[in-house]
């Protein structure tokens, strides 16, 4: 077990070995750099792969069919097939399109996804870079996923897509707030921005000490990937399909990559912020980490089968009024408990019993408010439909 | 060695993206330049080992700053004309300005003196950072925070429907 826990370093280990014998420090340096990152895009490309598989055959099992199962075992070739269509359709670019900005949209669409990944601890001491501004670096990244959309939806000159691409952006912008929110909670217990070190101080998984936070991180993680029930930006119902209206073949291939290797990355930190990351007995530590991945991937998909698209009102309202309050009344109260118990000097078992109270007295909170203005909810949700009733009935 | 050609490609990009958003004819392609110049300064701060900085940088600037400019944008004007003019009435206003600004920064870079200090860069400036604003200069930080409370504040109050 101990080989095949470091079977990844020992590998790195030898291609070291290797290129040490003729190249001068730096030179190893930078073979060893390039390397790595072009292992990252290759996981990347390959979990694509199997995730559009993945999401076929769950979705399909959901909603009572088989899903792929003609190309190859199980349709495990299938995303080879799409590969394949994607590669040989014709590439269409609008008339009235600015060349450069639609051209370069799924060009710049791809990077920040793919750069989430460098940061991941895949196993212990296995990551492409244990930066020491971790989250940080992870929630810069994110951010700019906007600017490509942006691109996207601008350059293509539709207005569907300039539509899909302004929600776009609100939507990413509204739910960043909570996701970098919820995580600080974990952040002040672990004392560590580094993925690294949060994962080694999980001695109790921090969904243990910090369910609302992981809740409220699972849900702005969704939306910021613009998955089900979140995938306003591309609601083929109202707005064809959003800002990639216009484009065919392998550029509308690129955005397909993006979203699926979001999907793969955001469940990737979920697993290392609140599930102990690599962390977990007999197996090796890369299996646990891609178990807890794939675990948090199956939820998402299971939400794309399960639940209705949400209306943009109650996206907002949903972001601003319920999600960014208790995200701050989380952090509150996470910081009321790391003050009194300082969770660096306190065994583990009164830190866990703390934070766990803590966090049960906000759902208690968070359940009485929401139980004291249900009739008033009610009531304004009634005023909507009536209005839209109205509306229509004119 | 590699320090030195990695800064030079990446002030040539900042300063290609600087010059872009002056010459670009569309104000969203400006407004694109201009990510393309953040993400230089972003750049330099991880090569004087900064990283908290260059986050930042990325963080405020490509994601909120240049995001809120875009949606400005988008909202304001009629943002599918590629033409802007590109001179307006107040070009001599602006011209004078920005040439007093040239003058005085070159100024400022001839005449300081720029201290270099042999001490290796801190291992981790995140927590000493941390501990200085919530420590040393923890009045001027909850002004800071007051302050855009309020900016906060006044914006629901402008945008709200009367």
């Amino acid at each position: 077990m101990q080989f095949l826990d470091n079977l990844f370093l020992n590998i790195s280990q030898v291609i070291r070995n290797l290129v040490g014998g003729f190249l001068p420090d730096w030179g190893v340096e930078v073979v060893m750099m390039t390397v790595a990152a072009a292992v990252l895009v290759v996981i990347a490309v390959v979990t694509m792969m199997f995730l559009t598989w993945m999401e076929r055959k769950v979705v399909g099992r959901i909603q009572d069919r088989l899903g792929p199962n003609r190309v190859g075992p199980f349709g495990l070739m299938q995303p080879i097939a799409d590969m394949v269509k994607m590669f040989i359709k014709e590439d269409i670019t609008p008339r009235e399109a600015n060349r450069w900005v639609y051209n370069l949209g799924p060009i710049v669409v791809v990077p920040p996804a793919i750069l989430a990944l460098a940061v991941i601890p895949f196993g212990r001491g296995l990551s492409g870079a244990d930066l020491s501004i971790g989250w940080l670096y992870l929630a810069a990244v994110a951010s700019t996923s906007v600017i490509g959309i942006f691109m996207a939806g601008w350059g293509s000159r539709n207005k569907y897509a300039l539509l899909g691409a302004m929600r776009a952006a609100a939507q990413i912008v509204s739910y960043e707030i909570p996701q970098v929110l919820s995580v600080v909670g974990v952040i002040l217990i672990a004392g560590s921005l580094s993925m690294q070190r949060i994962v080694e101080a999980q001695n109790v998984w921090f969904v243990f000490l910090q369910p609302v936070a992981f809740i409220i991180f699972l849900i702005a993680s969704v939306a910021e990937i613009e998955r089900s029930p979140f995938d306003l930006p591309e609601a083929e119902s109202e707005i064809i399909a959003g800002y990639h209206t216009e484009y065919s073949g392998l550029k509308f291939g690129m955005f397909f990559l993006a979203e699926y290797i979001s999907t793969f990355a955001v469940s990737a930190i979920g697993a290392t912020m609140f599930l102990g990351g690599w962390r977990g007995p007999v197996l090796p530590g890369w299996i646990w980490f891609l178990a807890k991945t794939y675990l948090l991937v199956f939820v998402v998909l299971w939400l794309r089968g399960t639940l209705p698209r949400i209306r943009v009102d109650q996206l907002m309202n949903f972001a601003w009024k319920v999600l960014v309050p208790l995200a701050l009344a989380n952090l509150l109260v996470a910081g009321l408990i790391a003050a009194i118990i300082n969770p660096a000097e306190t065994p583990g078992f009164w830190t866990f019993i703390g934070f766990l109270l803590g966090n049960l007295l906000l759902i208690a909170a968070v359940v009485m408010v929401g139980v004291l203005r249900a009739p008033e909810m009610e009531a304004s949700e009634a005023a909507v439909v009536g209005a839209k009733g109205a509306l229509a009935g004119q | 060695m590699i320090t030195q050609i990695a800064f030079i490609g990446i002030a040539l990009l900042t300063l290609a993206g600087a010059i872009g958003v002056v010459l670009a004819r569309s104000v969203f392609v400006s407004a694109l330049f201009l990510i393309l110049s953040f993400v230089g300064v972003s750049g330099i701060y991880v090569l004087l080992e900064a990283p908290f900085l260059a986050g930042v940088q990325l963080l405020v600037y490509v994601g909120a700053v240049a995001v809120l400019i875009i949606f400005a944008v988008m909202l304001t004007r009629d943002m599918m004309s590629e033409e802007t003019p590109f001179l307006n009435r107040q070009w001599g206003c602006g011209g004078v300005m920005a040439a007093v600004l040239f003058v005085l920064l070159l100024l400022i870079g001839f005449i300081a003196d720029w201290p270099v200090s042999s001490a290796k860069p801190p291992e981790d400036t995140i927590s000493a950072l941390g501990e200085a604003l919530m420590g040393k200069y923890v009045l001027p930080f909850e002004v800071a925070s007051v302050f855009l409370l309020v900016a906060l504040i006044g914006a629901i109050v402008v945008a709200r429907e009367r």
